[in-house]
């Protein structure tokens, strides 16, 4: 499999990354540098092979119910670029 | 037991043992480092240093000292990978979009080692977001191996992506540092700078605070100049902790008391193909001989075969980025790190913010990631790579059936010029073909320094244990180290 | 006999009868003291950022802990769903970028939900029954808010809901009416509240529904449907589909096609409207949370929390009717709510439950309607109603005294028998003291004597003047016995 320009395109939108339209091409040609050699996996027969959900042979570890954290809005909104009233702010976004 | 000349001089162990004894006080050695670090600016390990606290630090270890109350590393100076959140101190993870994050929280390995008495020197470089095998793709530039060719003038990477803490053990510039390891970047720099890399098991130490790069591979662990100092580290970073649910509550053995065992009666396996075409011969023969080591200490020598090898970092490369297109996703310019300045919306906010905030590598990285997790691509990527990672875990699992341990090169060849594989994607990630299935399948792996290229630079050999069987890695890692006698030295080229 | 019932439910357009095709993702918020992966409060209402953790705020290497509550909770709603419990189930991320969604991704369920197939009942006006099949019960986070209107060029993120445990209830395209539609909201609400696992408090958004609507001929395949998101009434829900199908028949009669979309309620308009800015077409890619491992259960676990379930509404209606005699319709209004049936089995403990049922339903439910009040801040409890309701039976008061004891204790509160002795209530039954009344009042009204003659029906006025003359405390029965012999009153036959 391969990506196109518009393929390219496609997933630095899902990726919210801008990319310059100088860039498309080259980064089509690595993707696909690397699509390529990623290629080889279909080599391997996984017909009945379980994928991997965990290296770790534990149950999922469960916490009580119990109020433990925040109350610290000034930590919370400390590194904020932009901030009101310990609110975080952005451009307005329209529903 | 005699001081040193320079402290600087000291393995952890006997820095420990020095300040306990008060031969040496805490506020002394951390002083010698600091210098040391000023005088290695060249070597560009440091992104943040922190005199300051490394100061205050070594008061209150000095006083606990005094009164006969030390802790573990009570006094003992480290480097901190840039990569552990650290409460109050810039934390990059060597990245634009994080370049004025301080985060108001401590990560757990990093309080571990506060808790233990360890003073913090400063926050080391490293690849942005741990992506990389070189330490060229950080915002801050590339660190410097502090190793040269002989005869050569030429600045050589120090591995990646802990680079910064391979650079500054290896430079004499602490005792022992932090690394984190998702494809090799703990073993990987530690091989190509001459030190010992341990990564732990998954599970081992926890991931809290650490900003993630692909989580069902990152792990913390050591980097120092010893075995033995590498066993004191994880003895202390390691915990089973409540706030990240894929760490593990299996005791922590005494590590140190444990290296001295000897590896007589140990099965030591030799995976067959780990013998890869095009590999330097000096790396093949090293290998044997770290056989030979160990089989003259008693060890019983097999050969083992990982069928699926040749496709771990293929799988890697899918399974990595994957997680990475996620996990990258909460740097966006609204709470906290870089926004780019110009947005006329909240999308192309996250657009510009993201483009500028993010090098070259991780947008590379985040858009296969995103590519292969995406609809209608999900299962023919994702899905295989981690079939793929059952069928890797397997192998381990039936070569752990015949042996102990497993012995094997760390790296498919020394250190290289910066600069020498930055174009090329793929030739860059081959760096990472030895130690890679030891992270998809979440075991254990020590590199440690065993000899020397012809040009004079330094080479590693890797010890892969069972899950949790640090000890044996340990054990078998120091059998190595006694017989390799590894003494050799960067010359100090850097020291200004 | 199905199809005619079916048949009543088609909507006549202009060409046809159409049938509309409903069905409803609820998200429901678990009733828990702090977050689904955090230790932050999950409380409705703080301080903007004041219930966020590091984690809920997203800060880099910060890591989700599953809250033990929550899965709790999910599996007993399931349990009420009479759902089958998935004993492994995983928690999948779903990527998209929304100020809302810190991580840039919501922990959800998604192959594997921690609750399968289930099914709730609806009882419905004239007695029919439907079966609404639950396709699945997922636990996920809640995102956070943003304010839009504080400023013209900004919005405001506040963080305090992201990571609030919510369960999202999936259901089958089984509905067929706006009715139904809301029928199926109320019974779910009913559910979860007797299991005490969310609060259903739909105007602080502890339930909301996404409903998908579409419409198809009588008989035909599915039609391509539209989902409504964020309803939060019931309400509004039967506006909704009502708007919705009219919407779709208008434009299918009209030729047109129906373009798959999400649109929004505005419940002003009473219209749904598409949101544009969700159009980007999505592309969630879902893979299992590394930070988190499979959620295994134990069966021993899922049993003991199947033991500990109450006795849920059908079960209950069930019981109501076959232990009090009530209708399917009183049964059915009383167990709608778990704090009303406990109030109709407190009330009806030793007095005829139709009488209680009837005394809850017009008296205490419409005093309650007026103050806009609920069961639980009744301002007179089910004791006292009870012994209202014992001398009601017992002859010492008339209805209309009780009705006046239940106002007074309303507003001053007080002891009913006190009250009753206090202020002279009890009923008059000796027969002198009733004829002496009755004798006062054609006395003074000859002229009314000679029209009731004439005119029998009449005789109503009588009875309400010798009713007023004993300040309501004379026997009714006793009035009517002794006013149609003075007046000559035949009996009916
Ligand atoms: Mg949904
Ligand atoms: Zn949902």
């Amino acid at each position: 499999m391969s990506v196109d320009k518009d393929t390219v395109r496609r997933i630095a939108k899902l990726a919210r990354i801008a990319l310059e339209e100088e860039r498309v091409e080259p980064m089509v040609q690595e993707l696909n540098g690397i699509l390529a050699w990623v290629e080889q996996l279909e080599e391997v027969d996984v017909e009945g092979v379980a994928p991997l959900t965990s290296v770790v042979a534990q149950k999922l570890k469960m916490r009580d119910d119990v109020v433990t954290d925040g109350g610290d809005a000034d930590a919370v909104t400390a590194n904020a670029p932009l901030g009101e009233d310990h609110f975080f702010v952005v451009p307005k976004v329209v529903e | 037991m005699p001081l040193p000349a320079n402290p600087a001089e000291l393995t952890l162990a006997d820095a420990r043992d020095a300040l306990r004894a008060r031969a040496i006080s805490s506020v002394e050695l951390t002083r010698t480092f600091l210098s040391a670090i000023e005088g290695a600016r060249g070597l560009n390990a440091f992104i943040t240093e922190t005199p300051e606290r490394a100061l205050a630090m070594a008061e209150d270890a000095d006083a606990r000292l005094a009164n006969g109350d030390g802790r573990p590393l009570e006094g003992v100076p480290l480097a901190i990978k840039d990569l552990f959140c650290t409460r109050g101190v810039r934390t990059t993870a060597g990245s634009r979009i994080l370049d004025n994050f301080v985060p108001p929280y401590e990560s757990t390995v990093t309080q571990n080692l506060w808790n233990a008495g360890a003073v913090m020197l400063g926050k080391t470089n490293l690849d942005e977001f741990a992506m990389g095998s070189s330490n060229e793709t950080s915002f801050y530039k590339s660190a410097i191996n502090p190793w040269r060719a002989k005869g050569s003038n030429q600045d050589l990477v120090p591995g990646g992506s802990s680079g910064g803490s391979a650079a500054a053990v290896s430079a004499h510039l602490c005792l022992a540092a932090t690394g984190t390891d998702t494809g090799g970047s703990i073993r990987q720099p530690a091989a190509v700078t001459g030190i010992v890399g341990l990564k732990p098991t998954y599970g081992r130490c926890s991931r809290w605070g650490i900003v993630a790069f692909a989580s069902s591979l990152d792990q913390a662990g050591p980097m120092t100049r010893t075995v033995r100092d590498a066993a004191i580290m994880l003895q202390q970073m390691a915990s089973v902790d409540a706030k990240d649910s894929t760490s593990v509550d299996v005791p922590v053995p005494d590590y140190e008391a444990g290296i001295d065992a000897g590896v007589k009666g140990l099965r030591i396996g030799i995976p067959k193909e780990y013998r890869i075409d095009g590999a330097p011969p000096e790396i093949n023969a090293l290998w044997a001989k770290g056989a030979e080591w160990l089989k003259a200490q008693g060890a019983e020598i097999v050969e083992v075969s990982l069928p699926h090898t040749k496709y771990a970092l293929p799988a890697y490369y899918i399974v990595a980025p994957a997680e990475a297109s996620s996990n990258l996703a909460r740097y966006d310019g609204v709470r906290y790190g870089h926004r780019a300045s110009n947005a006329s919306d909240i999308i192309d906010l996250y657009e510009k913010s993201r483009a500028e905030g993010f090098g070259a590598e991780v947008q590379r990285r985040v858009l296969i990631g995103t590519y292969v997790l995406s609809a209608g691509y999900y299962d023919a990527y994702y899905t295989r790579a981690q079939k793929i990672r059952t069928l890797i875990a397997q192998d381990f699992a039936r070569a752990f059936e015949q042996c102990d341990a497993l012995l094997t090169p760390a790296t498919p060849g020394p250190a290289f010029a910066i600069g020498e594989k930055s174009n090329d994607p793929v030739s860059m990630y081959l760096n990472d073909v030895f130690t890679v299935t030891v992270n998809l399948a979440g075991l254990p792996g020590i590199s440690v320094p065993a000899g020397l290229t012809a040009d004079g630079l330094p080479l590693g050999l890797q010890i892969i244990g069972k899950a949790f069987d640090e000890a044996t890695v340990l054990r078998t890692g120091h059998a190595i180290e006694q017989a390799a006698g590894f003494t050799a030295r960067p010359a100090m080229w850097w020291a200004s | 006999m199905a199809a005619s019932k079916a048949a009543s439910k088609y909507i006549e357009g202009s060409t046809g009868p159409w049938e509309i095709v409903i069905g409803m993702e609820v998200h429901a918020q678990v009733s828990s003291n702090a977050k689904l992966f955090s230790g932050a409060s999950a409380e409705f209402g703080a301080e903007p950022n004041a219930h966020v953790s590091f984690v809920d705020a997203a800060m880099p290497g910060m890591l989700p802990v599953i809250n033990r509550f929550c899965v709790e909770q999910a599996v007993r709603t399931g349990l009420g769903l009479k759902a089958k419990i998935n004993l492994e189930s995983v928690f999948d991320r779903k990527n998209y970028f929304y100020p809302d969604q810190p991580s840039g991704y919501q922990i959800s369920q998604y192959k594997y939900p921690v609750v399968g197939e289930g099914e709730v009942m609806l009882d419905l006006a004239g007695g029919e029954t439907v079966r609404v099949g639950i396709e699945r019960l997922h636990l996920e986070q809640d995102a956070g808010k943003s304010l839009h209107d504080q400023s013209a060029d900004y919005s405001f993120v506040d963080l305090n809901r992201a990571g609030v445990a919510l369960m999202e209830i999936v259901t089958r395209p089984d509905m067929r009416s706006a009715d139904e539609a809301a029928a199926f909201l109320r019974k779910l609400r009913a559910i979860v509240r007797y299991l005490g696992t969310c609060d259903g408090n739909m105007d602080e958004g502890s339930m909301r529904a996404d409903v998908n609507v579409s419409v198809r001929r009588p008989g035909e395949g599915l039609g391509t449907r539209c989902e409504i998101k964020n309803v939060n009434s019931m309400r509004f829900v039967s506006h909704a589909v009502e708007f919705e199908a009219r919407r779709q028949i208008d434009i299918l009669e009209a030729g047109g096609t129906i373009r798959q979309e999400t649109r929004q309620f505005d419940s002003r308009a009473g219209e749904t409207r598409s949101m544009r800015s969700k159009e980007d077409a999505h592309d969630y890619r879902y893979f299992p949370d590394p930070d988190l491992l499979p959620l295994v259960l134990d069966q021993a676990w899922v049993t003991e929390i199947e033991r500990s379930l109450p006795e849920l509404p059908d079960a209950k209606k069930d019981r109501f009717m076959r232990d009090y005699g009530l209708s399917p319709y009183d049964a059915g209004v009383i167990v709608a709510e778990r704090e009303l049936a406990d109030y109709f089995e407190a009330l009806a403990a030793d007095v005829e439950p139709k009488a209680a049922a009837n005394w809850l339903n017009n008296e205490v439910l419409g005093r309650l309607n007026r103050d806009g009040r609920t069961i639980a801040d009744s301002p007179v409890d089910a004791g006292a109603n009870n012994r209202i309701l014992k001398m009601m039976a017992a002859g010492t008061i008339s209805g209309k005294i009780a009705k006046d004891v239940l106002d007074i204790i309303w507003s001053d509160g007080g002891d009913p028998e006190e009250i009753v002795k206090a202020r002279g209530l009890t009923q008059v039954t000796d027969t002198s003291a009733i004829e002496k009344a009755v004798e006062a009042v054609i006395a003074a009204n000859p002229a009314k004597v000679e029209e009731v003659k004439a005119k029998p029906k009449l005789a109503g006025w009588f009875v309400g003047q010798v009713m007023k003359a004993t300040g309501g405390k004379a026997n009714p029965q006793a009035v009517n016995a002794i006013l149609k012999t003075r007046l000559g009153i035949p009996e009916e036959g």
